[in-house]
């Protein structure tokens, strides 16, 4: 069962989608999984044939439930089970796949010397697989000690396998949070709550649980995150040109709006400007890599949804404008694709729609900013002494005082405007 | 001046050294069949000083300087314990005892029972051990784990000023043999004297600090290092409870697994050396009786199995430290990253 969100902690298999023995390449959806938020089409990251399926239609498993065995396309029929989809939280004690992948050598292979090789023997740890830090990538004794060892079987404490043997819950399939990742009593207690908190049947409505679940994430987030805002008022005249030019001579379906702009800006701006796009995770700030831009959008039964643009800095307005009408029009309809509800780095509530001037929003843990912008309208602006009536929207910036100041805040929100000046360098790919 | 103020109640600063005579004196003032006899233990005041002025105030006869034959003193001990005496043979320190091992294993510790319980042995013997001195390798040994093997003695080993001063009394009125093991490292230690002491009871093992995350469990000269090493896991966030076995022979398997049921986790802290140690016979019956309420593998923290070095450094090296303490009690939270 994969994590589809940092608040989730079990979810129910509504449907399969894939059979025994058919063939699954990385991306396929297998199943669709009930997140009591959404419908989600849960996607496999490894090629193989689908071999078992462990967890039935209508049945609500703990995250990291092992849902289906895959077997590796090219492997003889005896290759050991792995688990599938393996999600970002998928115990790291759960079999790995065989024949481990072993570093292309050169046809002598590696030299290891005797000592570390009988180490490596009594540790359990297969030295071709491990990067050697040594002289010429020589394998060396620290190499082998600070290697997990092949985890045989997945770590459970005594403690653990007892209550999860009283509790009927499947202590190899929890994450754990114990020495070298077991699983200890703890993770069989709190996996038994997470269940017991969402009873099976009969099925809530899914709008009250959605709303307890966004109401307990707003609840840590205004526990844990020491918040503040700041806004902008941003010229939006230019842009509106651009937007009305754009569109003039593209047929419907390729029409651009505004909140593609505003995504656009903000994502290359959230790329640009340090402290706002990633995790506070574990009491440390962990920048992401790439901009995951969450989309708050609003469910039509009531609640939220925050579907993600994948590396949303890279794209240009056209194709954020694509990619955006899909996953928001697929949040509505509930078929997103797990991947699509994977955590964003940061997110962005646009309430233009709703009438709303500005939004002064809380932020989802455990991502550390969230910036908001209102409806786009007709204001007095004063500009190089002379007074006119512009396009203007208010954007705002949530911002985590753990993180960020309100300094770096002001310089995203003016790399927005900046953006939102020159709209036609948000048609190009940046650099 | 001391004992009167304690009548009193009122709470006392002493040492372990001063507890531990005035432990002496009450025995050797209150009941006629108690005697003190060993090397030293008379005119020069004990090897640590422990029996300054009891010659002087019990005379020759009730405070023995023997020769320099623990096989004989012991032995004459265990004569007089089987006569109707209330003997307390001090042994100079525990390296010195092997030369008696043949008394206490084959007679003290056998007698009643060879005779089909017709003869207890009520013999009390007192032995300095313990390194942390510079008096390397004949000198400072822990071997109280050894004792610990022989079914028929107790085996005491006081850590706190109230424990030096209260034990002797339950080691006399036991009918057995009881071993007691004073570190030399405590000797100087001083605090407050309660008024625990006169409830002491050499039946039970103590909690000296209360805890939820990990049971540090220990004995003697190491429970100060514990206690250190408590406070330091605390900072870290890591609730440790520290439990003083206090009596090593019978083990009072009640509070240990008591203490481990509600912890899940155990590191067992024995200046003795780890290869069958005391240390692997605590981690043995955790396992035994406590099996399914571990989270991790239970740690051990002992002395380097070498003789014990005379180099300071090496000497402190070789010994159980907060820091080796506090890095196994992270491990089993999982904590050593």
């Amino acid at each position: 069962m994969p994590s589809l969100g940092a608040d989730m902690d079990a979810g129910t298999v509504v449907e399969w989608r894939v059979h025994p023995g058919d063939a699954v390449h990385r991306g396929d959806v297998v199943a669709v999984i009930d997140t009591d938020k959404s419908d989600i089409d849960a996607e496999v990251f490894e090629d193989g044939v689908i071999g078992e399926l462990l967890v039935g239609e209508g049945e609500k498993v703990p995250v990291g439930t092992p849902l289906a065995t895959i077997v590796a396309a090219s492997a003889a029929p005896a290759t050991p089970e792995v688990t599938a989809p393996p999600p970002a939280a998928v115990p790291d004690t759960t079999p790995e796949a065989p024949p481990r992948r072993s570093r292309a050598r050169g046809a002598r292979g590696r030299v290891v010397s005797p000592v570390v090789r009988r180490l490596a023997r009594a540790r359990g740890v297969d030295t071709t697989a491990l990067a050697g830090t040594g002289a010429g990538e020589v394998v060396t004794r620290h190499d082998v000690e600070v290697a997990r060892p092949r985890a045989l079987r997945p770590l459970v404490s005594p403690r653990a396998r007892a209550l999860a043997a009283r509790e009927a819950v499947d202590a190899a399939a929890l994450h754990g949070t114990g020495p070298n990742g077991a699983v200890i009593g703890a993770d069989v207690l709190s996996a038994r709550s997470a269940v017991e908190a969402v009873p099976t049947a009969p099925r809530p409505p899914r709008g009250d649980s959605m709303q307890q679940r966004i109401a307990s994430l707003m609840e840590r987030a205004n526990r844990e995150i020491p918040h503040y805002w700041v806004t902008r008022d941003i010229d939006f005249s230019r842009a509106s040109s651009w937007l009305s030019a754009y569109n003039a001579t593209r047929p419907p379906a390729e029409r651009c709006v505004a909140a593609a702009l505003l995504l656009t800006a903000t994502a290359r701006a959230a790329a640009a400007v340090a402290g706002f796009n990633g995790h506070y995770v574990d009491g440390a700030y962990r920048p992401a890599d790439s901009v995951e831009l969450g989309i708050v959008v609003v469910v039509r039964e009531g609640g939220l949804l925050v579907p993600v643009l994948h590396d949303a800095a890279t794209l240009t307005v056209a194709e954020t404008m694509a990619q955006m009408g899909d996953v928001v029009r697929r949040a509505r309809s509930g078929h997103l694709r797990s991947s699509e509800v994977a955590q964003p780095t940061i997110s962005v509530s646009n309430l233009g729609d709703q009438g709303a001037d500005e939004v002064l929003a809380v932020i989802y843990p455990p991502q550390v900013a969230l910036v908001g912008f209102g409806r786009v309208r007709e204001r007095p602006w004063a500009e190089g002494g002379l007074l006119g009536v512009r396009p203007v929207v208010t954007a705002s910036l949530a911002g985590d005082h753990r993180v960020s100041d309100g300094h770096q805040a002001s310089r995203l929100l003016a790399a927005i405007d900046d953006a939102l000046q020159h709209p036609e360098s948000l048609e190009e790919v940046t650099p | 001046m001391t004992a009167v103020r304690e009548e009193a109640g009122a709470v006392d600063t002493t040492t372990y050294r001063d507890a531990m005579r005035d432990a002496l004196r009450d025995a050797l003032r209150d009941d006629e069949r108690v005697f003190l006899m060993g090397e030293d233990v008379g005119r020069y005041g004990g090897c640590f000083a422990v029996s300054m002025g009891l010659l002087e105030e019990f005379g020759p006869e009730r405070v023995r300087d023997t020769p320099l034959s623990e096989s004989a003193f012991v032995g004459a001990g265990i004569g007089a314990a089987l006569g109707g005496l209330r003997p307390i043979v001090e042994i100079m320190t525990v390296n010195f005892s092997l030369l008696a091992l043949d008394q206490i294993m084959n007679n003290a510790a056998t007698l009643l029972h060879m005779s089909g319980g017709q003869f207890n042995v009520p013999l009390v013997i007192r032995m300095t051990t313990g390194a942390g001195r510079q008096l390397a390798a004949q000198h400072s040994h822990s071997l109280e784990g050894w004792y610990t093997h022989i079914p028929g003695i107790k085996v005491l080993a006081p850590a706190t000023i109230d424990d030096a001063r209260g034990m002797l009394r339950p080691a006399l009125d036991d009918p057995d043999p009881v071993l007691i093991f004073e570190h030399g490292s405590l000797y100087n230690a001083s605090g407050p004297l309660t008024g625990e002491w006169r409830t002491c009871d050499i039946a039970h093992a103590a909690v000296r600090r209360p805890g939820d995350d990990v049971t540090l469990l220990t004995y003697g000269g190491t429970l100060g290092v514990t206690l250190d090493a408590a406070e330091a896991l605390a900072q870290h966030g890591i609730d440790a409870e520290v439990v003083d076995l206090r009596v090593l022979r019978p083990l009072d398997d009640a509070t240990i697994i008591d203490s481990v049921a509600r912890t899940h986790r155990a590191v067992v802290v024995d200046e003795g050396w780890r290869t069958l140690s005391l240390a692997a016979e605590v981690s043995a019956r955790i396992m035994e009786q406590a099996f399914w309420e571990l989270d991790a593998p239970v740690e051990r923290v002992c002395s380097a199995e070498v003789p014990m070095p005379y180099a300071r450094h090496l000497e402190q090296a070789a010994l159980p430290q907060p820091a080796a303490i506090v890095a196994a009690a992270r491990r089993t939270v999982g904590r050593d990253g």
